[in-house]
């Protein structure tokens, strides 16, 4: 299936409350989705045999800092036996500090974990109802968001330290 | 062999200071430590073609209490500064640090949150080797100019003290 | 003096925890776990990342798209040439650029020895993991050959940086295509070298055989790629089924194992390393002439001799140094397949001159996934064996 197909599949289940955008660049459509029905969309198009997508490339996040709703969560996926390749979004908000929180697709496809602690450490966004949910490449004491586009690339002493500020705290 | 026929049964005199000095670079040991990219040039120096045992570095040790030489090959991390400040002190004095690569000498292209702005921040570093990565001939000259640096120390007389104990640590 | 503990009370009744890594020499590079051993048995492995994360994302938001392809060339220092590959496609898409046919089959040869440059170095230290100390050696014997071709043509040895968006930076040198016909002349019979050292040998097969399986299904489930699904009876591989740089014109064969078994792996591996040298001849025999960049005025950088001679390429020149080529806002993900499996770039572009968001699917971040899967149950000493089958890159797992 071409991407305007798998596009109008997804809308044909969904409808218009679920399939809120599609974007096409060049010879790739991404669909944006309402992020309270991530899980369901996602389940569907794994399990759809036309669609049978069982193949997450990625999750990634993108802030969009200083819009409204202020993140994105991209789910590249793939299917090996269809051989097709599709990217959902779905916007996340912050209305408060650690207010962002998107469902785990953990469940759909177990590869999601890591790409999902990355994005919780690097955005700030909590995946509800993931297994594992501590931090994977940062610092365990550090608290600060570096993927955010306000965060500045060099850092601050207060929040990435060289070391950390208390001996000991990290137990190797 | 050579040597013993030169010997021969006379009486040898040399100074004190400069025989330990030369034992020390001889048999200089490194610890087997790669940080990132430029730890596989440091491994090329080591096998067959670069041969870093010709200088009397042919054990790589994999526990830092056999080592002497920490060559700090890549990018330090925030992350890993507390691991390699461990091992560094778990060295046996005395103990050398060569920075190799842009990264350890001063965080090369990684000027960012994540990345320790040269090893030099936190460790007594004796070689700055740069480059991205080094070429194994750098490596060699690096180690070598340390030999010339171990045999200029005052090894009895006014030992170094390589503790990195910093206040507040 | 403490009492004498019979030692049918205390076996066996608890898990010792023990830590490997961060610094270890088995782990290649700073990759750290904590493993649950019952005995020798491994029960559980926890992973702990980041000892290498160099913040190459965020940094990459902050260069102009040219400036990102030394930061791209250092994620997975193994085939760097395949990260540029991926990275370049990428902005090219984007901006809408034909390479030329001389710079694809270049490229097709940079990326192919990239691989058997990745391939053979995984060899050897696998090797050495398991107890072969010779390999590394004849490996690395060969690895000095693949590292003078990057030196004589591009000036790196390890880390290239030979391609450009649109092209490649220079032609290539004189006498290159003459070595590469000598490399490739000789590389099957090294191959061949290389298998009577380890293929057929009792101690290896031992160690290897039956040991790490990972089922197809959990191999996609848990989204790994490469040699690792390919060990486990999948023929996939990206060249073949979404060609890019011209691969759909090479005569090749996609190597498929399935033992699911870290033996599996290693034939994979292996046979790849034969296809790649197959590639390489087919593509010096068939490297056409002509220009090496696309020319696309103030989006590719002019030739050389234009800037000093004509005043419109001097100005492009200018306007892309100072302010960087500009893709149209939007987003595109581009796959290749590197030494490791599926190497992703997904750039989104707000119309800048900078990648607004910038994300690298590693594939080695991706198979690392899978360590626990294939180590529980196995002894300890066979995790490693099953570590080093992944082929991790930790810069790359990191980033």
């Amino acid at each position: 299936m071409n991407q305007e197909q798998i596009a109008e599949k997804l809308l044909d289940k969904f409808g218009l409350d679920v399939v809120q955008t599609a974007v096409t660049f060049l010879d790739q459509i991404t669909v944006t989705v309402a992020k309270e029905k991530i899980l369901e969309v996602c389940t569907f198009l794994k399990e759809d045999p036309e669609l049978a997508f069982n193949f997450l490339s990625f999750v990634a996040g993108v802030d969009r800092y200083p819009k409204t709703p202020r993140f994105e969560m991209v789910y590249q996926l793939s299917s090996l036996t269809r051989r097709h390749r599709f990217r959902i979004k779905a916007l996340v908000e912050e209305s408060e500090p650690g207010s962002a929180i998107i469902d785990s697709v953990f469940s759909i496809w177990p590869t999601a974990d890591w790409h999902e602690r990355e994005t919780a450490e690097m955005f700030g966004i909590t995946f509800r109802n993931h297994p594992d949910p501590r931090k994977l490449l940062l610092p365990e004491e550090w608290t600060c968001h570096p993927l955010r586009k306000d965060f500045s690339l060099y850092g601050t002493d207060e929040d990435t330290p060289d070391l950390p500020h208390k001996a000991g705290s990290q137990g190797i | 062999m050579g040597i013993e026929r030169h010997l021969n049964d006379t009486v040898h005199v040399t100074n004190l200071e400069w025989f330990v000095n030369w034992a020390r670079k001889s048999s200089m040991w490194p610890l087997g430590f790669g940080l990132a990219c430029c730890a596989l040039e440091m491994i090329a120096t080591f096998v067959s073609r670069y041969d870093l045992s010709r200088f009397g570095m042919e054990v790589a040790r994999p526990s830092p209490r056999h080592a002497d030489l920490m060559i700090v090959s890549g990018t330090a991390s925030k992350k890993m500064l507390p691991a390699i400040l461990r091992i560094y002190e778990q060295m046996a004095e005395p103990r050398w640090v060569i920075a190799m690569g842009a990264c350890a000498c001063t965080g090369g292209i990684y000027k960012n949150y994540a990345v320790v702005q040269g090893i030099d921040r936190w460790l007594p570093v004796d070689v700055y080797i740069p480059g991205c990565p080094p070429r194994p001939e750098a490596l060699l000259d690096g180690i070598l100019q340390l030999h010339a640096k171990v045999m200029k120390e005052q090894s009895i007389h006014n030992p170094r003290v390589t503790n990195i104990k910093v206040a507040g640590r | 003096m403490p009492e004498q503990v019979s030692l049918k009370d205390s076996s066996r009744s608890e898990t010792i925890e023990l830590n490997l890594g961060p610094h270890h020499p088995s782990t290649h590079g700073v990759f750290r776990a904590v493993v649950q051993l019952d005995g020798e048995m491994v029960v559980d492995i926890v992973p702990h990342l980041g000892y290498l994360h160099r913040g190459y994302e965020k940094t990459c938001e902050n260069k102009t798209y040219h400036n990102v392809i030394p930061l791209a060339e250092r994620c997975d220092y193994m085939g760097a040439s395949s990260n540029s590959l991926c990275y370049c496609l990428t902005v090219e898409k984007m901006l809408d650029v034909e390479v030329p046919e001389r710079a694809q089959v270049i490229r097709v040869i940079m990326a192919e020895l990239s691989r058997i440059f990745s391939h053979l170095f995984w060899l050897g230290t696998h090797g050495h993991d398991v107890g072969a100390m010779t390999p590394l050696f004849y490996m690395l014997r060969e690895r000095e050959e693949i590292m003078n071709l990057f030196e004589l043509t591009a000036g790196g040895r390890l880390m290239p940086n030979y391609l450009r968006i649109g092209g490649l930076i220079r032609d290539l040198e004189e006498g290159f295509v003459e070595r590469v016909r000598a490399f490739t002349g000789h590389f099957d019979r090294r191959v061949d070298e290389y298998e009577t050292l380890l293929t057929k040998n009792a101690i290896y097969m031992d160690r290897t055989k039956g040991i790490g399986i990972l089922p197809l299904e959990d191999a996609i489930a848990l989204g790994a790629s490469g040699p690792m699904v390919r060990g486990s009876g999948l023929a996939w591989d990206i060249r073949k089924s979404e060609p890019y740089s011209g691969y759909e014109q090479y005569q090749f064969d996609v190597p498929v194992e399935t033992g699911c078994d870290i033996y599996s792996r290693y034939l994979v591996r292996v046979a790849e390393m034969r296809q790649s040298n197959r590639i390489l001849k087919q593509a010096v025999d068939k490297l056409p002439e002509g220009p090496i960049r696309a020319s696309q005025p103030g989006v590719i950088f002019p030739p050389q001799e234009e800037i000093y001679t004509k005043m419109e390429s001097l100005i492009h020149h200018f306007m892309l140094v100072v302010e960087g080529v500009k893709p149209p806002a939007g987003e595109y993900y581009q796959v290749i397949e590197s030494p490791r499996g599926e190497m992703g770039c997904y750039i989104v572009s707000d119309g800048g001159a900078k990648p607004y968001r910038l994300k690298w699917r590693a594939p080695a971040f991706v198979n690392l996934e899978t360590l626990a899967r294939m180590a529980k149950g196995f002894f300890f000493a066979d995790l490693i064996a099953i570590l080093s089958s992944i082929d991790i890159v930790l810069a790359e797992v990191d980033r």
